[in-house]
């Protein structure tokens, strides 16, 4: 096909067909505001706001229209900028305007985008959104601040497949609602918190838990914290650093100052969860069970699977997630070894995660966390508590608890747990080592949707898939379910690219953050001394003082659960 | 009845259905639309039935008809072949109908019409004023033919248009006829038929060759009522059209898409199609062809944003009847992704005429850029309110005082609005506009379905176009931020011009909202929602303006504004206003004495004016 020509501010441009005029802006460096817009969601044209001017003096959006052969092109022109100032003033006209206290203060779209227009005035005075709010999951939503772009209503039913939102109403009092406006804990919310990363506003955030973590460092309480691994690449850029940048020492220095009494690892638990879910899944494949298996990191899929695929929920593994072998072992094993009470210990959790609020509060859990803390609450607390994050000394995490390898940390990137997982299996069935560039799985890495790999394990050819996002994760499972594939493992992260985009994670815009996150944890898995989960010296150890083999007894009551069926909607 | 296996075979069924019937013998046409049966249609009928049986009448048949279009009469009965045309028929009436005019042929007089605007009555309905500068094409048959009968249909040429397009035509020659009849969309914006036709044909879609068909019987437009008319009187007219388009375009499956508020329409289009089904004029291999086309039903919820063409697929598809970004146009990827012609009832309705009687004879009819015949929801304040059809061309002052015989109590006319909501108003200065797509347009008004609602001196503008704004803005989807906001802003400044807070400032700030809609809306319904206020501000700029700087409102129509009081002269001391009217006791006064008002008091509700028998109550 024939380049198309055409002319956007004076400026002479040749694009492909089919580029829109908002690509094709951007090559010429210029920018076209946007904010129902995003790559990853079909386009929905509800804003308005990209409004460029043709030769004709007919405004066009800019974001779906293609360019046209010959097009003249102003996107700044008197009329468009009168345009979107007017959009942006009636945005601001019914909109619950407590901006000094809202969560997305100096992080609002919104308000960044009224401050770029140089919006003054608000010439309309009159009705302002009126709904309930609904805070009774671990995604609060205000619909009073909803802007009606509809990024979350896209990312729910394309990229997640979940649908738990959707617009309803007309006119002044449509507005985005679960289904028959029930409460969001009442619904098939599986509170990954994609939803929350796209929302421009304020309309959907994760529910604080700032002051009940504050409350319990403040008693008498011996208060331990966990830090997920992908927490360690993207808490710095809540301090102006680049998304990537590995701040794990930091991190320790930090909750340290805050109060907590031990700082510990996420990551020592993925490595047991290794050990517990090798073991399962060649256990399984040794005595024909429920294959493929399924990994249960993943507190959003689990709820997926439980509501859309009940009938693989036996092909989950029972281990619990990491972060819930570290509540149960905090207060079993640590509480033993340490002569603490269990029930004076308080476990609170820094996750990447919205969804891990959810996880806490399952009955299987038995309460063994007791707070959750996304990224972006850590960083308040941070900030709150005054304390200069980049000049901080880089501190090590508190013993026993606080040792991993470099197994653990890749948990945190789509891929990485499978990884992880075959560098314990492949030990365990070769009774050899995978070393230097062997270690690196490669096959498994990456950020597509959905990735397939055989490995060979001595006589066993092991089939492997990974997913990201749940949209991809249906395709499979419904491949699965049909009979059309037969994998041993399949790895499922609901959130693309895995946690480290997880819905509690910093609001960046950089269109690189996957990339850039992913090669953070990376980098520090090749920095680590030990990359490989069975050679973590703390989990040998907690093996041979307390559970004595992986899937033994007492392993199997403390680190392990079941899940069942629950409603879809 | 059994399957049609080839044209032939049409035929022979026409030709045996026509030597059944005698002419000469008596038929009573009572309507059956919604309106008659609103009006007492069906128990009309039964009692009439029952009348019948109990005087041993058995060969005088009664059909129920479709929409006679003079509703506001209803409900209506025709006996033929005397063409006696009687008004507002009650079960009461029957036995003196039975015993004169069926068997004697005499009229009733009490029940002809009787022309409010000349005085006369009228026996027969082709010399009726409402109906003799009307053209009726689509509205053929509604009126006239037993609307759950196939067999009326066949006897009124029904398929001959069918027969005459699979017996020699081929689809281009049929997507060419209808380009040279110059039929355009009778949905409201006026595309040329032809031309989507010539797309839908071509559109290559994903490879599969599925195409669809859809029938746009949504009708959104408060006041307008052609589509339902249409479906509800004749709905295999509707069928015929679709079949002629689906051939056209290539498309083997269809749906109609009708709002769930018309219920008896759904129920006869029902009917219609099972008949059609039982003969093969609808399903595989029509009329032995190898033409096949699948019709369907949905119904819709009623939302006015679904008249738009996405929103409507996405509706059908079972969505939210919400529109979205084009392109890809609704003809490249529609209804499930593949192309799709949608057209209205009306136009859909138009085709077997022009294919029949070829494209010549349609587009002799008309203007140059508008051919044939439109029908409008004559309503508001004329003395004749009714569906009609009317050949393009005919002047606005033809379609309102002598069709709709002009504004009743001998008031002035003031404006029609015209295209419902998403109108604009014509005023007296252009009573002599020709009704064709360009000169309304060109007025500042548009043709749209077809409403006009005529409204007289003592409709205030302003809370006109606040009634047209209230409508849109309940109906925007809320998807797009100027539409949904916008038009809420807008009506909430008109709100408070009709209370009286209107500033200084106010016209114009409207008026920039308005072109900042329509510049930027995403659907037809944004784009269009401002028109009423440009269209009465353009026009009735004085009347805003006393609204805000004089806090008066001329047409005597917005409360806050007025001043009342109690003419001592004409007051008879009835107690009305005061025990039954005024809700905050303003009024005080005893028996045979008269009352007086406590403007310190009064709201402005307008109780007492519109309570007093004696025209006693003025206002200012």
């Amino acid at each position: 096909m024939s380049m198309i020509n055409l002319i956007i501010n004076n400026q002479a441009i040749e694009v492909e067909p089919d580029t829109t005029i908002l690509e094709a802006a951007a090559k010429l460096g210029i920018k076209i505001p946007t904010l129902c817009y995003l790559p990853e969601l079909r386009k929905f044209g509800a804003c308005r706001i990209c409004v460029v001017e043709d030769a004709r003096g007919t405004l066009v959006p800019a974001c779906y229209t293609p360019v046209k052969e010959g097009m003249v092109l102003k996107t700044a022109s008197p009329k468009t900028i009168k345009t979107r100032k007017t959009i942006l003033e009636l945005l601001l006209a019914s909109h619950n305007g407590n901006c000094l206290i809202c969560d997305r203060n100096g992080r609002c779209t919104l308000q960044t985008m009224a401050y770029e227009m140089d919006v003054r005035e608000i010439r309309f005075k009159g009705a302002i959104r009126d709904f309930p709010m609904d805070a009774s999951g671990a995604v609060i939503r205000d619909p009073n601040k909803c802007i009606l772009c509809g990024n979350c209503v896209r990312m729910c039913h394309e990229v997640q497949t979940v649908g738990t939102i959707d617009f309803t109403d007309r006119g002044f009092t449509a507005s985005v609602a679960t289904a028959f406006d029930k409460p969001i804990i009442e619904s098939n919310c599986i509170f990954c918190g994609q939803c929350v990363l796209v929302c421009p506003v304020a309309a959907l955030v994760e529910t604080s838990e700032i002051e009940a973590v504050k409350t319990a460092i403040a008693s008498d309480k011996h208060v331990v914290v966990q830090v997920a691994p992908a927490v360690r690449v993207s808490l710095g850029e809540e301090f102006g650093l680049e998304p990537g940048t590995l701040v794990t020492g930091k991190i320790v220095a930090a909750l340290r100052r805050l109060g907590f009494d031990k700082i510990f690892d996420t990551q020592f638990t993925a490595d047991l969860t290794i050990m517990e879910e090798g073991a399962e899944l060649l256990h399984r494949i040794k005595d024909g069970g429920a294959l493929p298996m399924f990994t249960s990191c993943s507190p959003a899929w689990i709820k997926f699977c439980e509501q859309f695929y009940p009938e693989l929920l036996p092909n989950v593994s029972t281990c619990k997630s990491p972060q819930e072998m570290f509540g149960a072992i905090a207060k079993t094993y640590y509480a033993e070894k340490s002569g603490i009470d269990p029930k004076d210990i308080f476990v609170v959790s820094i996750m990447p995660c919205t969804a891990k609020k959810y996880e806490k509060n399952r009955p299987e859990m038995k309460n063994e966390v007791d707070a959750v803390l996304t990224t972006r609450e850590l960083a308040k607390m941070i900030k709150q508590a005054g304390i200069e994050f980049k000049t901080l000394p880089d501190e090590d995490f508190d013993s026993p608890l606080g040792q991993s390898t470099g197994a653990g940390t890749i948990f945190g990137v789509t891929g990485g747990m499978m990884e992880a997982t075959l560098r314990t299996v492949y030990a365990i069935v070769t009774e050899k080592e995978l070393e230097g560039d062997a270690l690196e799985l490669t096959a498994v890495r990456g950020l597509e949707g959905i990735r397939e790999a055989t490995i060979p394990l001595g006589d066993l050819n092991l089939k492997v898939a990974v997913t990201t996002g749940l949209g991809n994760a249906r395709v499979l499972l419904d491949k699965i379910k049909a009979g059309e594939a037969d994998y041993h493992l399949v790895e499922i992260m609901p959130c693309s690219g895995g946690c480290i985009n997880g819905g509690g994670q910093p609001y960046t815009n950089d269109p690189a953050l996957k990339e850039k996150r992913a090669a953070g944890l990376y980098e520090s898995d090749r920095s680590l001394p030990l990359r490989k989960s069975h050679l973590n010296p703390a989990v040998q150890k907690a093996y041979q003082e307390y559970f004595g083999k992986p899937n033994s007894h007492k392993a199997h009551e403390i680190l392990h659960t079941h899940y069942h069926q629950k409603p879809r909607h | 009845m059994g399957k049609l296996r080839s044209i032939e075979e049409l035929e022979l069924l026409r030709n045996k259905i026509n030597a059944s019937i005698d002419h000469s013998q008596l038929c009573v046409y009572i309507c059956g639309g919604t309106g008659c049966k609103a009006c007492g249609a069906d128990a009309a009928k039964d009692a009439l039935q029952a009348m019948f049986k109990a005087k041993g009448i058995k060969d005088i048949k009664i059909k129920m008809t479709g929409c006679h279009g003079f509703c506001e009469k209803g409900a209506l009965m025709i006996i033929e072949p005397y063409d006696i045309y009687y008004c507002h028929v009650q079960p009461e009436d029957m036995e003196e109908i039975v015993e004169k005019t069926i068997k004697k042929g005499e009229p009733i007089e009490r029940l002809l019409y009787h022309d409010p605007v000349s005085g006369k009555i009228f026996v027969h309905s082709k010399d009726n004023p409402f109906y003799v500068k009307q053209k009726r094409i689509v509205l053929s048959n509604c009126g006239h033919v037993d609307a759950e009968s196939i067999e009326d249909y066949l006897v009124k040429d029904g398929f001959v248009a069918l027969a005459k397009m699979l017996g020699g035509m081929t689809s281009e020659q049929v997507v060419a006829e209808v380009t040279a009849s110059g039929l355009r969309g009778r949905g409201g914006a006026g595309f040329p038929t032809g031309i989507k036709f010539a797309e839908g044909r071509k559109a290559k879609g994903d490879g599969t060759g599925k195409k669809y068909m859809v029938c746009n019987g949504d009708e959104g437009d408060p006041g307008a009522f052609m589509d339902r008319s249409i479906m509800e009187g004749d709905p295999y007219k509707l069928i015929e059209g679709m079949l002629i388009g689906a051939f056209a375009v290539g498309s083997d499956e269809g749906y109609i898409y009708v709002r769930a508020e018309y219920p008896l329409a759904i129920q006869r289009l029902k009917i219609a199609m099972a008949q059609c089904e039982e003969l093969a004029l609808l399903g595989e291999n029509i009329l032995g062809t190898n033409f096949s086309f699948k019709l369907k039903i949905k119904e819709g919820a009623g939302a006015f944003v679904c008249g738009e063409s996405t929103a409507l697929t996405s509706s059908i598809e079972g969505g939210r009847g919400m529109p979205r970004i084009r392109p890809p146009q609704t003809a490249q990827k529609g209804l499930w992704g593949k192309p799709t012609v949608l057209n209205n009832v009306e136009t859909f309705a138009s085709l077997p005429a022009i294919i029949e009687n070829g494209s010549a004879w349609y587009a002799a009819m008309g203007t140059e850029k508008s051919k044939g015949t439109k029908t409008f929801a004559v309503a508001g304040k004329v003395r004749r309110i009714g569906l009609v059809e009317i050949p393009m061309g005919l002047t606005v002052r033809e379609l309102i005082f002598d069709i709709g015989g002009g504004v009743p109590d001998g008031k002035e006319f003031k404006a029609v609005q015209m295209g419902g909501p998403s109108g604009g108003c014509l005023t007296r200065d252009h009573l002599d506009l020709p009704i064709d797509f360009d000169s309304l347009t060109q007025a500042g008004s548009i043709m749209g379905s077809g409403g006009a609602v005529v409204v007289d001196e003592e409709t205030c503008m302003v809370d006109f176009a606040r009634f047209f704004l209230d409508f849109t803005q309940r109906e925007s989807c809320g998807k797009c931020i100027p539409c949904r906001e916008g038009t809420k802003r807008m009506l909430e400044i008109l709100e408070r011009i009709c209370i009286g807070e209107g500033k200084d400032g106010d016209i114009e700030l409207l008026e920039e909202l308005s072109n900042m809609i329509i510049s930027s809306s995403l659907c037809g319904l944004g784009k269009t929602a401002p028109n009423p206020v440009l269209s009465t501000i353009n026009h009735f700029r004085d009347e805003y303006e006393a609204h805000i700087h004089h806090k008066k409102c001329p047409a005597k129509a917005c409360p806050p504004l007025l001043t009342f009081g109690i003419d001592p002269s004409k007051c008879k001391g009835c107690t009305k206003c005061v025990k039954r009217a005024c809700p905050v006791k303003a009024i005080t006064g005893e028996i045979r004495k008269p009352h007086k008002l406590d403007m310190k008091l009064c709201v402005q509700c307008g109780a007492c004016f519109d309570i007093c028998p004696f025209d006693a109550v003025t206002k200012e």
